[in-house]
């Protein structure tokens, strides 16, 4: 169907909920390891060059004393993506098996995930605004590394794999119950 | 109608939804998503394990400034690696640290690639490392020349000198004693900093040290079999008949320590020497330039007197010049003879005779028939006390003309080897000492206990007899003596002046002096008138004319 006035596609439900969500999803979990394997940022200076990982970012600021940070960091950026991808995976499982198990708690999961995915992108919003200020040539410079990229291409896909899912679809099975 | 109709006139007004077919292409697209993402992650996983470098361990001492994650493999300042982990060694002597290369240093890591800590560093007058000071230490590198791999190494505690691929040449000097000098220390050649020391190790007997230099290329072609190394440690003060020469290389060195070689004019056309050469590590450079000794004649000489202060190295002088050394003092067993017998043997440089004759060396046969005629002619070796107070002694060589003459020993052989015999004379403190033995065994021989007694008795004897003059002789000398006085006494009023006897005696004497003037007055009148010996005195004509 589609909308007479503008031409977009209609769809009583979305379509392909399941398998779209689970594309995304597997490809968010793909690139989730390359996101915490790989340099998020590279700071080279006077005293040397160096290359942070998340993690290694973490255990920095817990080692120098700035606990509080690394607990942000670390729920924010590790924590948080990878709840938000069990949570998703969670629920499509459950979809696919039609099961009646805390359909209501499903579904309030499902909206808390939809709206937190987006505070994911902390970590890249952080660098992004570093790489741009910290560019002092030969005294310090900070330039993005490939773990950013994946990192927020883990951040995008979960939110694409939050919007493909459907959450009506965790009620079907109640109401083939009744039907 | 219309009002009712209006909005479902205006609903049929719109135009259906039409129901399309569901493409199968949109859920095929989808998919590739993840398809994607599983390349892209496959691909980076394939990239880090084929990126992965090799992973090495090195051994330290102490960990010093190394930092997990942070401390560098630097090539030439280039990152050739990361330390991934620092631990103790299971026996708490040392630290390995592990470290993860990049790709490309799989091939460099060979038998003799070198590991070290690079720190801030003090040494051999230079400083290194500075750059450390606020980037923290890192770990150098230098890639062997070997094709060997290897993955764990030994770090070195202090940087190597000369890198591998330097252009110059090692070679190992051997010395007596280190001297002031250490890794790093100065090699001069003509006063221009030519080469370092880069280690130093005690020979396996403990009984000197090998040094390994390493000359820098433009000056490494001087080095030839010929050239001669020398401490240029401190200040080389000469004094001889020209005054006092000071020598000294450079403040460096007289502060670290040093070396310097040079080679003789002579044989500076030579080929230059390979690598690794050996050379003697010489105390100064006058000990370094003496002429070569390169021809060495080993003699022996065989003595029967004490050779205490004699020790190998000892001079073998010839009139004052040394010609050689002694190269070993041990007693052997004459088995023959039953005695002991202390060979000396020494080596003896024949080229000092004739320093500018170069070229026609004699061959060993001429020299011993050369050394046989010396022998013939009386040269002797004998034993020179060079140091009263030290005591040390010297061999010297020199005519005895009047020297026994020797025989060749043939019938008792002392050593195994054949080596050519000076004969010996005595020292002249043995000849000195014989003698006064000689003497001593004579006055030992002398009865001094006999003469002694027979001096007594003489003795007693004559004082019996000063006794028997005293009692029986004084006492009549001593009337005698009073009685002579007297006579003297009366002679003396008899001879004084005035007394009448020498009155008359006076009266006596001018009788006489006035008989002479008339005797003479006659003979004077004789003299001229003889004839008045027959004639008589005439009237003299004159004495009557007047």
């Amino acid at each position: 169907m589609r909308c007479p006035r503008c031409g977009a596609a209609l769809h009583l439900r979305r379509p392909d909920s399941v398998s779209r969500s689970w594309a995304f999803l597997i490809a968010a979990m793909i690139l989730y390891v390359p996101a915490n394997m790989l340099p998020m940022m590279k700071t080279s200076s006077l005293f040397g060059s160096q290359s942070d990982t998340i993690m290694s970012g973490v255990v920095y600021f817990w080692t120098s004393g700035s606990w509080y940070l690394a607990l942000i960091i670390f729920f924010a950026s590790i924590v948080v993506p990878m709840l938000k991808m069990i949570a998703l995976a969670v629920l499509l499982v459950s979809v696919q098996r039609r099961s009646r198990w805390q359909q209501e708690q499903r579904a309030r999961l499902y909206r808390l995930v939809e709206t937190v995915g987006r505070w994911s992108m902390l970590d890249i919003y952080v660098v992004a605004v570093i790489v741009a200020l910290v560019q002092l040539k030969a005294l310090a410079t900070i330039q993005p590394g490939p773990g950013a990229a994946a990192f927020g291409a883990v951040v995008v896909l979960t939110m694409f794999a939050a919007m493909a899912f459907d959450p009506r679809l965790i009620w079907d099975a109640r109401e083939e119950k009744h039907g | 109608m219309v009002e009712q109709s209006g909005p479902q006139g205006e609903l049929h007004d719109l135009p259906q939804a039409v129901a399309a077919p569901r493409s199968r292409r949109s859920l095929q697209l989808v998919w590739l998503i993840p398809i994607v993402a599983a390349l892209i992650g496959g691909w980076l996983a394939v990239k880090s394990i084929t990126d992965r470098g090799p992973t090495v361990t090195i051994a330290f001492a102490t960990a010093e400034g190394l930092e997990t994650g942070k401390t560098k493999i630097k090539y030439k300042d280039v990152d050739m690696g990361l330390v991934t982990n620092v631990a103790l060694a299971p026996d708490t002597s040392h630290v390995v640290v592990s470290a993860e290369l990049v790709k490309e240093a799989r091939r460099y890591l060979v038998e003799d690639t070198r590991f070290w800590v690079v720190r801030p560093r003090v040494s051999g007058g230079t400083v290194t490392g500075i750059g450390t000071l606020l980037s923290g230490s890192y770990i150098g590198m230098d890639i062997g020349l070997s094709k060997t791999p290897k993955e764990q190494f030994t770090g070195l505690e202090v940087p190597p000198i000369v890198n591998t691929g330097e252009p110059g040449r090692t070679f190992v000097l051997h010395s007596d004693h280190a001297g002031s000098l250490d890794v790093g220390s100065p090699l001069y050649f003509r006063r221009l900093k030519a080469g370092q020391i880069m280690s130093y190790d005690l020979d396996k007997g403990g009984n000197g040290i090998a040094v390994k230099v390493f000359v820098a290329a433009p000056y490494d072609k001087f080095v030839t079999d010929n050239t001669r190394f020398w401490h240029a440690s401190g200040v080389d003060i000469t004094l001889n008949s020209s005054g006092v020469t000071i020598n000294t290389q450079s403040a460096v060195s007289l502060l670290v320590g040093g070396l310097a070689f040079e080679t003789p004019a002579e044989s500076a056309d030579q080929q230059a020497a390979a690598a690794d050469t050996e050379f003697r590590l010489f105390a100064n450079r006058g000990e370094a330039m003496r002429n070569p000794e390169t021809d060495v004649m080993k003699l022996a000489m065989v003595f029967e007197e004490s050779v205490r202060g004699l020790a190998p190295g000892a001079e073998i002088d010839f009139r004052g010049v040394v010609m050689g050394t002694v190269t070993r003092v041990r007693p052997t067993l004459d088995v023959a003879g039953k005695n002991f017998r202390i060979r000396v043997a020494a080596d003896f440089f024949p080229r000092r005779f004739r320093a500018r004759d170069r070229g026609n060396r004699m061959t060993n046969d001429q020299r011993r028939a050369l050394l046989a005629g010396m022998i013939a002619n009386g040269l002797r070796a004998q034993l020179r006390t060079s140091s009263l107070l030290t005591g040390q002694l010297y061999v010297a060589l020199d005519f005895f003309p009047a020297a026994p003459k020797v025989k060749p020993r043939k019938d008792v052989r002392l050593e195994d080897d054949d080596l050519p015999e000076i004969p010996v004379v005595k020292s002249s403190l043995v000849q000195l000492q014989d003698a006064i033995t000689a003497i001593a065994t004579k006055v030992q021989k002398f009865p001094l206990e006999q003469v002694g007694t027979d001096l007594q008795q003489t003795l007693r004897g004559a004082s019996k007899l000063i006794d028997q003059i005293d009692k029986d002789l004084v006492p009549e000398l001593r009337t005698t003596l009073a009685e002579v006085r007297k006579a003297v006494e009366s002679a003396d009023q008899v001879l004084k002046p005035g007394s009448p006897l020498s009155q008359d005696a006076r009266d006596a004497m001018r009788e006489v002096a006035r008989a002479a003037a008339a005797f003479r007055a006659l003979a004077d009148y004789l003299d001229r008138h003889p004839e008045a010996l027959i004639s008589g005195k005439r009237a003299d004509p004159k004495e009557t004319g007047k």
